[in-house]
């Protein structure tokens, strides 16, 4: 009888590899007569290209020298739109823009030849904030320097205003932030015309970096190949700039007929490639006396570097979250992703969300102060239940309890009890104390239509010997991705979990199951995943080759008698789901993930550090599949979310991140972090395999704003900004 | 500056090499002994996802240029499993989840194997100030500290 693995702390499947030291990362694989490569980079935030010299006492005939005259396609990273060049070819428009590639066996002389080229640009006007970017000072992108805007309304908001007891108007800002995988970015090339293009490399979306080498090269689909190596962290900084790195390498190999590796040292991945979206947000709202949210005006800005990339959809995620888990009778959200000459921002966790809800959860705050209210109970007020409608007018279906979500979140953080003693004892003395919250809610999955568009498919294969292969494009970064899908597998075929191998992400050999992105792959890829196993089983029962006492055996009589055992799940969408993409009204997410996150710090007003004294994260997330694994998705976003609100700054001199090192962009350690602390309420969702939701990025939308939330109350007066360095508090 | 040859022991194995002295010892365990168990994840000795031990103290293997290993004992963590059963570190560190996408993960059971000889029953804070030398993006550290005392107390 096979007992159900869902719930249970399975070992991680690759875990072996990983604790010995023999899991293989693109760094620890070498071809023979591979050359290594690197990008010289233009050091001007924009100009005109006026000639590239090679110089000083360098063999340079013995090296590859690409440039964009060599590109055999197209000279555009396809991803949304494809405004950003491989290798710029007249015009810069960041710092950072690779011009040129070099390719040689001995990576220390190749090193020295990197210094050694000369790129000559004319300087244009260059801009470096948003505000400047908004008030076209000059115009570097498009007509108007806007990549992309939503207007996004319900009710009507202009009623309100003479109704209101209080309007309430804040303005918040967040800094960027760098994902600092501990793995740099990597990608290792074959590539010529007789075999086509092949990638290895550390990534997060085979089929994203496919789709860009196609148009590269101007090749067939099926003579690109690209292969996840084992990868060593992603959280969304390789889901895009892997794409680059890849063709970079290609162009490389292609010129030279030998494989070529790309591995970026820290410095160059932690400058070049892309960060989190600095973001302000205006906030004017309308509430009554009693403490109701009438409407709100929220006016959301991110700064898009110098390409579009992805700035469209993550400022539309961070639209939608804008209005947190609250109940707007009216509402009008303008948000705008707009052109600076900068390295394109990004991909991150949380993705424009975490931006957003800083926003809000600070806001609300501040409305609460006003109305006379404790910050809880003016929450408790405006909280979303089952059969209320969110921002887009989406209808909650799902049996959501805020209000005792923040009750159990409070027992467990002694909130009350600390709240009062804190106030009593913060007249005096050097060190403040404070304990604040963020109530927020997360969307699983791609936004609107998206899964429809995708159509993600995944295959499941029984193996000669009898076992069970996954065959996705899903990635394993670190997450437990094979984990969590092969006890889905085992668990719909009533197998053993060790019965369950998954095949690595390789475009020549796995069915496009979409990009590792967006809390997506355990609800929706892990849904397919059951599906597909779920037809495995019937077509094993059907034949009467189903035998769970001994599944190789019966998989192998089947296979004697039919010769192969596949069986293929598409997407399909859960009943009743609506989206106007025009309006962005509908059904935004197929489910959302609740949290209630607590935060206690000290504030020291002799240094004006702050710490991190206990942290609570309680969150609803439906089934949760693997304790361990799901505790560590938490925690780990947790101390990214701490790191965001009070340690990591990037300082940015003209376009370019000038800390570009882990010694002066700080990253929490193991002696900085509170005991992170964390519960689950578990709800099963009808439509995700198990009852599970999308987990991975909501641990990133809390920490901030529940700290800056408590620093108000240490302090006694409201701090609008992150990162808040002892440097900005002081200031 | 030439090739100099140079003698240590790596994993209990006597070996030799012959590179650049000032070689870092990183990139002579990775390129010339092809233990790639080892990870570069900064080059400055700030992430420790390099470390290692020579002569039985932790270091970063990025920062010891290779002259300085002539005559030492290194180990790696290719070194600490034994043939055929993990160390009840490793063991604990799949048990308790402490390794997520896996590439701090060498050097932070090296930083554990320090701690562990140093403190055989760490206290809290010396769990979080012994592991403070190795930067974990993924975990938020809870699990490795976690992983560390079910280590002692299983």
């Amino acid at each position: 009888m096979h007992k159900s693995l869902m719930g249970q702390a399975v070992p991680r499947k690759e875990g072996i590899e990983k604790v010995t030291g023999r899991a293989r990362y693109i760094d620890d694989l070498t071809f023979p007569g591979m050359l290594h490569g690197v990008t010289v980079r233009s050091q001007v935030p924009r100009g005109r290209i006026l000639g590239i010299f090679f110089e000083g006492d360098i063999p340079w005939d013995e090296f590859v020298i690409v440039t964009a005259k060599d590109i055999p396609g197209h000279n555009a990273v396809a991803l949304i739109l494809e405004d950003q060049p491989y290798l710029a070819d007249e015009f810069v428009n960041h710092p950072e823009e690779a011009v040129v590639l070099l390719a040689h066996h001995d990576r220390y002389l190749l090193e020295e030849a990197r210094r050694q080229v000369r790129i000559d640009i004319e300087p244009l006007p260059a801009i470096f904030s948003l505000e400047d970017s908004l008030a076209r000072k000059e115009i570097i992108w498009g007509e108007d320097n806007v990549f992309k805007s939503y207007l996004m309304e319900k009710g009507d908001l202009d009623s309100v205003w003479p109704l209101a007891d209080y309007v309430v108007e804040g303005e918040y800002r967040t800094g960027a932030q760098e994902q600092l995988y501990i793995e740099p970015n990597g990608m290792i090339a074959v590539a010529n015309a007789h075999e086509g293009v092949t990638v290895w490399g550390s990534l997060q979306c085979p089929y994203y970096v496919h789709k860009a080498l196609v148009k590269l090269f101007d090749l067939a689909e099926d003579r690109i190949r690209v292969v996840q190596a084992e990868t060593g962290g992603g959280f969304g900084g390789k889901e895009e700039y892997p794409s680059m790195i890849a063709g970079h390498a290609a162009l490389l190999a292609w010129k030279s007929g030998r494989a070529v590796k790309i591995i970026y040292d820290r410095e160059e991945d932690m400058v070049a490639t892309t960060k989190r979206h600095p973001s302000r947000t205006r906030i004017k709202s309308a509430v009554t006396k009693e403490g109701k949210l009438l409407g709100a005006e929220i006016d959301f800005v991110i700064d898009g570097g110098a390409y579009a990339t992805l700035s469209a959809v993550v400022l539309s995620r961070g639209t939608i979250h804008a209005a947190g888990p609250y109940v707007w009778p009216n509402l009008r959200v303008r948000s705008s992703a707009v052109a600076t000459n900068m390295p394109p921002h990004g991909a991150f966790r949380g993705f424009g969300a975490p931006q957003s809800i800083f926003a809000m959860e600070r806001h609300l705050n501040e409305v609460a102060r006003t109305v006379g209210l404790e910050p809880d109970e003016l929450r408790r007020r405006n909280f979303l239940h089952e059969g209320e409608s969110t921002a887009t007018g989406q209808i909650i279906r799902e049996k959501i309890d805020l209000p005792g979500l923040m009750d159990r979140a409070f027992v467990q953080a002694d909130y009350h009890a600390k709240r009062a003693r804190f106030a009593a004892e913060n007249g005096s003395g050097n060190i403040r104390k404070g304990i604040g919250f963020a109530t927020f809610m997360h969307g699983a999955g791609f936004t609107g239509s998206g899964e429809r568009y995708l159509k993600s498919v995944v295959a499941l294969e029984a193996t000669p010997a009898g076992r069970v292969r996954i065959l996705m494009s899903s990635t394993e970064i670190g997450q437990g991705t094979k984990t969590i899908f092969s006890q889905i597998a085992a668990d719909a075929l009533g197998i053993d979990y060790d019965l369950i191998e998954l095949a690595q992400p390789d475009t020549a050999n796995v069915p496009n199951s979409g990009p590792t992105v967006a809390s997506r792959t355990c609800m929706i890829v892990g849904k397919l995943v059951e599906s597909a196993s779920l037809g495995m089983k019937q077509t094993l029962i059907g034949s009467g080759f189903y035998d769970p006492s001994d599944f190789p055996q019966g998989c192998k009589l089947y296979l004697e008698k039919f010769a192969t055992l596949k069986t293929v799940a598409e997407y399909q969408a859960p009943p009743g789901v609506f989206w106007d993409d025009t309006k962005y009204q509908g059904e935004a997410y197929g489910a959302y993930a609740w949290a209630v996150y607590v935060a206690e710090v000290s504030v020291d007003l002799t240094t004006y550090e702050t710490h991190v004294d206990d942290f609570v994260a309680l969150q609803e997330v439906g089934r949760v599949l693997h304790p361990v694994l799901a505790a560590g998705q938490i925690e780990g976003g947790v101390a990214q979310g701490i790191g965001f609100a009070i340690y990591e700054k990037v300082a940015w001199k003209n376009g370019r991140m000038a800390n570009g090192q882990m010694t002066n962009y700080i990253v929490p350690t193991s002696a900085d972090l509170p005991p992170i602390r964390v519960f689950f309420e578990e709800n099963p969702y009808t439509y995700g395999p198990g009852g599970a939701k999308g987990i991975g990025e909501l641990p990133l939308d809390g920490p901030a704003p529940a700290i800056l939330n408590a620093i108000e109350m240490a302090i006694g007066r409201p701090v609008n900004h992150i990162p808040l360095t002892p440097e900005d508090l002081c200031a | 500056m030439p090739d100099t040859l140079l003698r240590f022991t790596v994993n209990n194995e006597p070996r030799s090499v012959e590179t650049l002295p000032m070689k870092r010892l990183l990139d002579v365990l990775r390129e010339d002994l092809h233990l790639t168990g080892t990870k570069e994840g900064c080059g400055e000795g700030e992430c420790g996802a390099c470390s290692v031990m020579l002569d039985g103290r932790l270091v970063n293997s990025c920062l010891i240029p290779a002259l300085q290993v002539e005559g030492c004992c290194i180990q790696t963590i290719e070194g600490v499993a034994n043939a055929t059963k993990l160390h009840a570190i490793q063991q604990s560190f799949i048990t308790n989840g402490a390794a997520q996408c896996g590439i701090c993960t060498p050097g932070m059971v090296m930083a554990a194997l320090e701690l562990l000889n140093t403190y055989p029953d760490p206290t809290d804070e010396q769990i979080r100030n012994g592991l403070a030398g190795n930067i974990c993006r993924c975990t938020g550290y809870m699990r490795i500290f976690e992983a560390v005392v079910r280590a002692v107390h299983p």
